[in-house]
């Protein structure tokens, strides 16, 4: 019964998908107000509906109902009750429902906290909404039903993949959909202002905290996915230039991008066009990624499904929707009029460096992951790219990417000083430069390229103080006035400050893990003693244990530096149902650094094989982006920004609804 | 400056960012991209000692051989050729005999493939992509696989093996 409710539910929600794709747009054309308001309540019912289905699946999950394909499929009724939940998303069909139903939160959202916005404005955006979510709910009730029933329901279920049995996993692919899906606001509302031939700055006041809010959950999944791969896949990789990860890393680049053209928008009224092509190449790189990751195009760490009619479903919806949107744009792109003139030297002209350098390191990486498809397809050659491509075009963009940052912030709007800029940038300029000679001394001609690339972090990070310490005027007023200073500046402009610290902290723990990892590789037996960056591991016993739904390999090793520290059990588990096995790594931290041993195969005569890893500041590399999303959030707090916060009268003068 | 000089401005700028962003690509496409090739490709191209490439294939049974300090020796195979392969470090979890693999690296002198990474899907049903294509390209598809395939349709992840 619970599985039949939950695909009427969906049905519904489908329904009122179409309802909400059309209904309000007509509305808009006659002027009519009632038929516009149908926007909001289909788009709260729609919520109510999908929302009704995921619970529908997730309980089939908890109560291990094998009669359901999906549940049959990925789930076993010894899984912890955490893994039975998790794994309604770990898998296609459950993680495409999950998809749906946050696409729904956000037009729920909108709906809910939109009564600021112009109606037809409103009900163009919830339209836009609702062909997105009809085309994925057809998507999931045609070609992967997540309540399909198996004719002779079977005893037992076939587990989930052991790798994804993870706390991991319950965070990443619902923060990392926040993201992608977040998005899909921003492209709604370039639409609709493209349908409405009208926008203006405070378009892009509505616009930017949605924007804000998909990037701070995108970089906080980007984030987890990195550390969950760090720890779960057993061999201290954190990035793997995967497909998978490239199909969100992309997103997140023309979303950042996108979050800095909407601030020229907003506060000078330029780059309107350029920012709804943003808007919508930003989602339209979301769909890419949806379609990489679910049309099994590419078999990878992520990749759930391997079924052709899928992918060509998926395809056909991202050619629509690309396609559509960009026609669209071509068309009416030309009636938007531009505003707001600058020099080349200005905050605005640094925003555009920033917007160029962004974009075009996601082009790179556009074309590094789908070069090898086309390739395939066109000649049927076979070729990876891997890692080397991408440090060979990512890194040299972002290196005066990250030498600009800090002149951004100091430069005046329309017409900046890059002299005097350059001038209030010394003492950062020479924290940078201290730190590039003392690493150089301390490394003795190790790595030439490890001290400038900290060099330059640590020159993004002392720019941001710099920034903040001019803006509160520290050291030229009294200090207690630049405190109450410090605390009447606006929380976006500390937003700013922590994001592109954070950016410079990531850079340090990139650059120090990559350049002096320390590892050992070997077989140990008990007592055996290895020594890796001064601190001796010694291997105690191995044990075996039973865990609820698989055998367990335990080693126990004492880490000692000096006295002894702390005991470290790193193991290997089997999964009986699907006779495959995992790699429970055991990490130590000190400091931001951690020590990190995962097993290998044991041999005939009692050793097992050992990998242990020294990472010098490796948690650098999550702290960076966790900043990063902390500026963003103190950013969308801002009283500026705040939904429903008053706004000047001007605004509401400059979009009245259309009439 | 006019409007006409500060548009050139930018447009100039930003051709100049676009210019070498694609001379990186272009450059990095030259030497970083890797080819793959089943052993009976390999073996009808010649490739040359040092170039690195990805090899896939079945790990023919009976071949692997553990040696001292985790050196492992094995051959892949594709039904009609068979290249023996050397590799150091620990293999990924599901690493077996009879399965399919990939292992990127180059060819020694010797005509051994010297492999710095092994690449396993983590499923025992699983095959990897490439090397499922290039068996039945040469017809030694078996149906099972090919069912096994389908069952097994969700939820693989990749562990890698991997020396630096």
């Amino acid at each position: 019964m619970i599985a039949e409710a939950g695909h009427y539910a969906l049905v519904l929600a489908l329904a009122l998908a179409l309802i909400q794709s059309t209904v309000p747009i007509a509305g808009a054309r006659w002027g009519d107000h009632a038929l516009m308001n149908v926007a909001r309540s289909t788009a709260l019912a729609q919520l109510l509906f999908v929302g009704a289905s995921f619970t529908a699946l997730t309980m089939l999950h908890v109560v291990s109902d094998f009669s359901v394909v999906n549940v049959f499929e990925n789930s076993h009724s010894a899984k912890p009750l955490l893994y039975k939940i998790t794994g309604v998303w770990g898998n296609h069909e459950g993680s495409m429902l999950l998809w749906v139903l946050i696409l729904a939160l956000f037009g729920g959202l909108v709906a809910a906290f939109g009564n600021n916005l112009p109606l037809s404005l409103r009900a163009h955006v919830l339209a836009v909404q609702g062909w997105i979510a009809g085309a994925f709910y057809l998507f999931i009730l045609v070609t992967s039903n997540p309540f399909q029933r198996i004719a002779s329901p079977p005893i037992e279920g076939r587990d989930l993949n052991p790798v994804l049995q993870d706390i991991g996993l319950a965070v990443h692919p619902p923060m990392l959909y926040l993201g992608y899906v977040g998005f899909s606001i921003s492209f709604s509302f370039a639409v609709a202002a493209l349908i409405e031939g009208r926008i203006d700055a405070a378009w892009a006041r509505w616009v930017r905290p949605w924007t804000l809010m998909a990037w701070i959950f995108l970089t906080l999944g980007i984030a987890m996915g990195s550390y969950w791969a760090y720890y779960e896949l057993g061999w201290g990789g954190w990035w793997f230039w995967d497909p998978v990860e490239n199909a969100s890393l992309m997103p997140w680049l023309a979303g950042t991008a996108l979050l800095h053209s909407a601030v020229v928008m907003e506060k000078r009224n330029a780059l309107k066009v350029w920012t709804i092509l943003l808007s919508i190449l930003t989602f339209s790189l979301s769909l890419l990624g949806t379609f990489l990751v679910r049309s099994g195009v590419l078999t990878s760490v992520h990749a759930f499904a391997t079924d052709p009619a899928r992918g060509v479903f998926i395809l056909l919806i991202l050619c629509l929707f690309i396609g559509g949107s960009l026609s669209l744009y071509a068309w009416r792109a030309s009636t938007l009029k531009q505003g707001g003139l600058f020099a080349p030297i200005s905050r605005e002209g640094a925003l555009v460096l920033n917007n160029l350098f962004l974009t075009s390191a996601c082009a790179t990486v556009f074309i590094g992951t789908l070069y090898p498809l086309a390739l395939e397809v066109l000649t049927g050659d076979k070729i990876s790219v891997g890692a080397p491509f991408f440090n060979l075009t990512f890194g040299p963009l972002f290196v005066p990417l990250l030498l600009a940052v800090p002149f951004g912030p100091l430069l005046a709007w329309k017409r900046g000083d890059l002299f005097g800029a350059a001038q209030r940038l010394t003492a950062a300029g020479v924290v940078g430069l201290v730190a590039i000679a003392v690493l150089f001394a301390w490394t003795h001609g190790g790595a030439t390229l490890a001290p400038l690339a900290i060099g330059l972090a640590v020159f993004v990070i002392a720019g941001a103080i710099t920034d903040l310490a001019e803006r509160i005027g520290l050291f030229r007023v009294p200090f207690t006035s630049a405190i109450a200073r410090a605390r009447g500046l606006p929380r976006a402009t500390w937003g700013t400050v922590f994001a592109h610290a954070g950016m410079g902290v990531a850079l340090i723990g990139i650059v120090c893990e990559t350049t002096w990892n320390s590892e050992y590789i070997g077989t140990m037996k008990p007592n055996d003693v290895a020594t890796v960056a001064g601190y001796q591991l010694k291997l105690d016993e191995i044990t075996q244990r039973q865990g609820p739904n698989f055998r367990e390999m335990i080693a126990q090793f004492t880490v000692r530096d000096g006295e002894t520290l702390q005991v470290m059990t790193p193991s290997k588990r089997n999964f009986t149902t699907r006779g495959s096995s995992t790699t429970e790594a055991a990490l130590l931290t000190r400091g931001a650094s951690q020590l990190y041993i995962s097993l290998g195969d044991t041999n005939a005569d009692g050793a097992i094989a050992v990998r242990i890893y020294h990472k010098p500041l490796v948690l650098l590399i999550w702290w960076g982006p966790v900043l990063m999303a902390f500026g963003g959030l103190l950013s969308l707090s801002d009283r500026r920004l705040r939904v429903g916060a008053p706004k000047p009268a001007k605004a509401a003068r400059a979009l009245q609804p259309a009439e | 400056m006019t409007r006409k000089q500060r548009r050139l401005t930018m447009i100039g700028g930003s051709l100049a960012v676009l210019a070498v962003a694609a001379g990186l690509v272009l450059n990095a496409m030259r030497d970083s991209i890797v080819f793959f090739s089943t052993p009976t490709m390999a073996a009808e191209k010649q490739i040359p000692t040092g170039k690195r490439f990805r090899l896939g294939g079945l790990v023919q049974p009976g071949s692997l051989v553990k040696g001292d300090n985790l050196a492992v020796n094995f051959s892949i195979a594709d039904g009609s050729a068979a290249l023996p392969v050397a590799y150091k470090g620990i293999l990924p979890d599901l690493f077996r005999e009879g399965q399919g693999v990939i292992a990127e690296g180059a060819l020694d002198a010797s005509g051994v493939f010297k492999a710095d990474t092994v690449l396993a899907k983590h499923d025992e049903t699983y095959m990897p992509k490439d090397v499922a294509d290039a068996l039945k390209k040469q017809g030694h598809w078996k149906d099972d696989y090919a069912k096994q395939g389908t069952t097994a349709a969700q939820a693989q992840g990749t562990i890698q093996g991997t020396t630096k």
